[in-house]
């Protein structure tokens, strides 16, 4: 899937376990690179209802007091986010009367409270559900559908109001 | 003036020693030459400038050996003693004893009388533990089997220099033409007047007094001393230990450097060992020196320029036979690949015991003034050639031979398709190796070491010996369909050379190599090799965080603390790599290299501020504005975090 957009025009993939196998984050380099862009995708698998410990080693380090967030901490101020996910479960399991209870928006509420706290815009997230039983093809068109939706952000295509009515932003994908 | 003729020659010995050695050092010819050659510059032969009283002074600084053996005790457990007691009295007692017999038949053949032959023999077989004692520490080499060998050797010539002294006295009464007198025997020692068994119970007595004073007494003594915190004192009492000891030893008898030897082994466990080491080094190397200088200035060139060369042919024919036997023992007791030259090399010159013998000799009316002079040049010459021989063998001999060896004994390299060739699996490349066995990858490995090679196949390693800096190896090692080269020889300056050849002949080959420094770091880089490690780099960091996690941090702060350390230390790496390039023709004296790279590494440093990475767990900042948020609570505004 990433496969699909690593080329794009004005999109920047940064593979954290690709850069810092040792977890070593360089945070000066991480905060150059949101300074320089203006909206951030979190692509992972939704591991144990959340991000893989990399990430979260990301946030704790390169969100810093001051530059994201605190009084003084204005750098983000303004900037999109996007969580884009993978999970096991399909729809229905991420329901109230499913397995696990919770939907998916319930769960990243710490995600979307990060982005208030910086001031920032937090996107309804992209999900690919039932991870375990995909197929290419599916993979396929989900590559297609991703790749749509990141120049359409990128070229500003879709309304703010459109965006905040969805629940998932597959929606305006499909 | 006061003692002006001591100054006067005192001055003459230390300015030949401190203008000849060194030259002699940076010649790659050792101190034992240096020295040697200091003493015929001063000596009657070339200026005069001592004369006569160069044998006294022998005779005072023979105690350097006494010295050096002690400190080589020191450092010798007595365990390890034991353990090599077969090569002590098999292999030196078999060296005493064979070429002691060849040298008396070869003098009864010039026409001595048998009593003579035995004690030319018996003299001549000795070895000097100065000129090879010195050899082998100063080259490293007491560790390798021919420097054990020919340790265990010398240990032995020592204790028999005792019985040699015993027999000469009664050889000289076969010559009939004096009467043997107890007199004669006083002379060997104060207590020959006493009974037998009572010499031997004094001899007993005072060497469990030695084991026993060393073992548990020794101990208390220092520490009283130290606790003084007057190291002069210290110095004092390790001088007089060795010279008490000593002088009892020639009291009853016994060589006084074998009883400093056994005081350094009883002492080798003690905590003062390393301080009474460090406190008696000077003066071992300074009497060692002046013995070796007043050897040189004792060379009878008179007598020498009378037969030159017949004398010659004598020393030729003594280190001849010497070399020999030697060499026959040391092919016996196993010693291969070169030891048995340098084992015999080593040892085949004469003793500075001869000098004592010679002229203990001379007293008791075996030798003839004329014998005894000539007996005296041969020994000198043969310790000053030497150290030439030794130079041959380094030289010379020991090169040749291993090409020899090498070139007979290549393993052939099967060819396979193996992608990945690792080059050198000593101590860096085994573990590179194992790590890509665990992984299951099939590796052709090649190593320059044959003893290496054996262990390793007997753990299964499939592993061949070779040399990798000849094209036809690493071909045969399927360079051609190779994906990874991996350089891990200890060899730096050949791996650069296989660096060379691969990049050339197989570009697409990606080569990954082990570096020893960071200079040979950039000899890589410079040929476009960029996957470097240096050997000791990150095992010497990863030593560091430990010392970290002693000194109160966190297991996890250290960690990170030490991988900025790494990442800062890449940032200075590139850094000195331009520099280093733009400058590449400087010349780096090597001695001088470390230290150079040393400051420039500390330079660069300076021009970083490592940052703070751990800023984002640093809550000054946080607390600073709670604190104000607190403040301003009190108007009605609430905030989250």
């Amino acid at each position: 899937m990433t496969d699909s957009v690593k080329n794009l025009n004005g999109i920047t993939l940064n593979n954290l376990y690709e850069k810092y196998p040792d977890f070593y984050i360089d945070i000066i380099q991480e905060q150059q690179l949101l300074i320089e862009h203006d909206i951030i995708v979190l692509q992972h698998p939704f591991y144990w209802y959340s991000a893989p410990a990399i990430l979260k080693e990301w946030f704790d380090l390169v969100l810093q007091h001051g530059f994201a967030y605190g009084e003084k901490g204005r750098s983000l101020e303004g900037k999109q986010v996007l969580s884009v996910i993978s999970t096991g479960g399909n729809k229905e399991v991420y329901s109230k009367e499913g397995r696990n209870h919770y939907t998916i928006n319930e769960f990243l509420v710490p995600f979307r409270q990060s982005a208030n706290l910086c001031r920032m815009d937090y996107l309804p997230p992209y999900v690919i559900f039932g991870s375990h039983t995909i197929t290419p093809a599916e993979i396929e068109v989900h590559s297609a559908k991703y790749k749509k939706m990141l120049t359409a952000l990128r070229d500003n295509q879709w309304e703010s109001s459109q965006l905040e009515s969805v629940e998932y932003m597959n929606e305006l994908t499909d | 003036m006061y003692n002006q003729d001591f100054f006067f020659q005192a001055l003459i010995y230390l300015a030949a020693t401190v203008v000849t050695v060194p030259v002699a050092k940076k010649l790659g010819l050792g101190s034992v030459l240096g020295y040697l050659t200091a003493g015929i510059v001063i000596g009657p032969a070339v200026f005069g400038l001592v004369g006569s009283e160069a044998g006294k002074v022998m005779h005072f600084a023979e105690f350097g050996v006494v010295l050096m053996l002690f400190v080589i005790g020191l450092e010798l457990q007595p365990s390890l003693l034991w353990k090599i007691r077969r090569s002590i009295f098999g292999l030196g007692g078999l060296q005493v004893l064979i070429t002691a017999i060849v040298l008396a038949g070869l003098a009864l053949l010039f026409n001595f009388k048998i009593n003579r032959a035995i004690a030319i023999g018996l003299i001549l077989a000795l070895s000097s533990t100065a000129i090879v004692l010195q050899t082998l520490t100063e080259k490293g080499l007491l560790q390798n089997a021919a420097g054990r060998s020919a340790f265990s050797v010398l240990l032995f010539q020592d204790i028999s220099v005792v019985p040699i002294l015993a027999i000469i006295p009664l050889l000289a009464t076969m010559n009939g033409k004096i009467d043997f007198s107890d007199s004669e025997l006083n002379r060997i020692t104060d207590m020959s007047a006493l009974s037998g068994w009572l010499q031997l119970l004094i001899i007993i007595a005072v060497i469990a007094f030695i084991i026993i004073g060393g073992r548990f007494i020794a101990r208390h003594i220092f520490r009283l001393i130290a606790e003084t915190g007057m190291h002069e004192v210290f110095t004092a009492m390790a001088l007089l230990l060795v010279i008490g000891i000593a002088l009892a030893m020639d009291k009853i008898g016994l060589s006084p450097a074998l009883g400093t030897f056994l005081a350094g082994v009883v002492l080798a466990d003690n905590e003062y060992r390393h301080e009474l080491e460090t406190t008696i080094n000077p003066f071992k190397g300074l009497l060692l020196g002046l013995f070796f200088i007043s050897v040189g200035a004792s060379i009878n060139f008179a007598l020498f320029i009378k037969d030159p060369f017949l004398i010659l042919g004598f020393v030729i024919l003594l280190m001849t036979v010497k070399f020999i036997v030697l060499f026959m023992l040391g092919r016996f007791f196993r010693l291969r690949k070169g030891y048995d030259y340098l084992f015999a090399f080593l040892l085949a010159q004469s003793s500075e015991f001869a000098f004592v013998l010679i002229s203990f000799s001379k007293q008791n009316l075996l030798f003839d003034e004329h014998t005894a002079g000539l007996m005296l040049l041969m020994v000198t010459l043969s310790m000053a050639i030497s150290p030439l021989l030794l130079i041959f063998n380094e030289k010379a001999l020991a090169p040749f031979l291993s090409r020899k060896q090498n070139k007979t004994e290549y393993d052939y390299v099967e060819s396979s398709d193996n992608q990945i060739i690792i080059a050198g699996f000593g101590r860096f490349g085994l573990v590179v190796g194992r790590l890509l066995l665990a992984n299951n990858y099939k590796v052709t490995i090649i190593d320059s070491n044959p003893a290496n090679v054996e262990i390793l196949r007997k753990f299964g390693f499939k592993l061949y010996y070779g040399d990798v800096t000849r094209p036809q190896v690493i071909e045969q090692a399927g360079i051609k369909h190779a994906k990874l080269v991996i350089l891990s020889m200890a060899e730096y300056d050949e791996a650069l050379k296989v660096a060379d050849y691969i990049k050339k002949n197989y570009p697409h080959v990606k080569i990954l190599a082990r570096a020893k420094d960071i200079y040979h770091a950039f000899e890589f880089f410079k040929r476009n090799v960029n996957i470097v490690q240096r050997e000791v780099f990150d095992s010497a960091a990863e030593l560091g965080e430990k010392a970290l996690v002693q000194l109160g941090f966190t297991r996890y702060e250290a960690y990170r603390a030490t991988r900025t350390f790494k990442h800062h230390e890449k940032q200075v790496l590139l850094d000195l790599y331009t520099l280093w390039k733009e400058d590449e023709n400087r010349f780096i004296q090597e001695t001088r290299r470390f230290s150079e790279q040393l400051s420039e590494m500390l330079q660069a440093e300076k021009d970083y501020v490592i940052h703070e990475t751990d800023y984002a767990w640093n809550v000054n900042s946080i607390m600073e504005e709670a604190e104000s948020e607190n403040d301003s609570k009190s108007k009605g505004k609430n905030r989250k975090k």
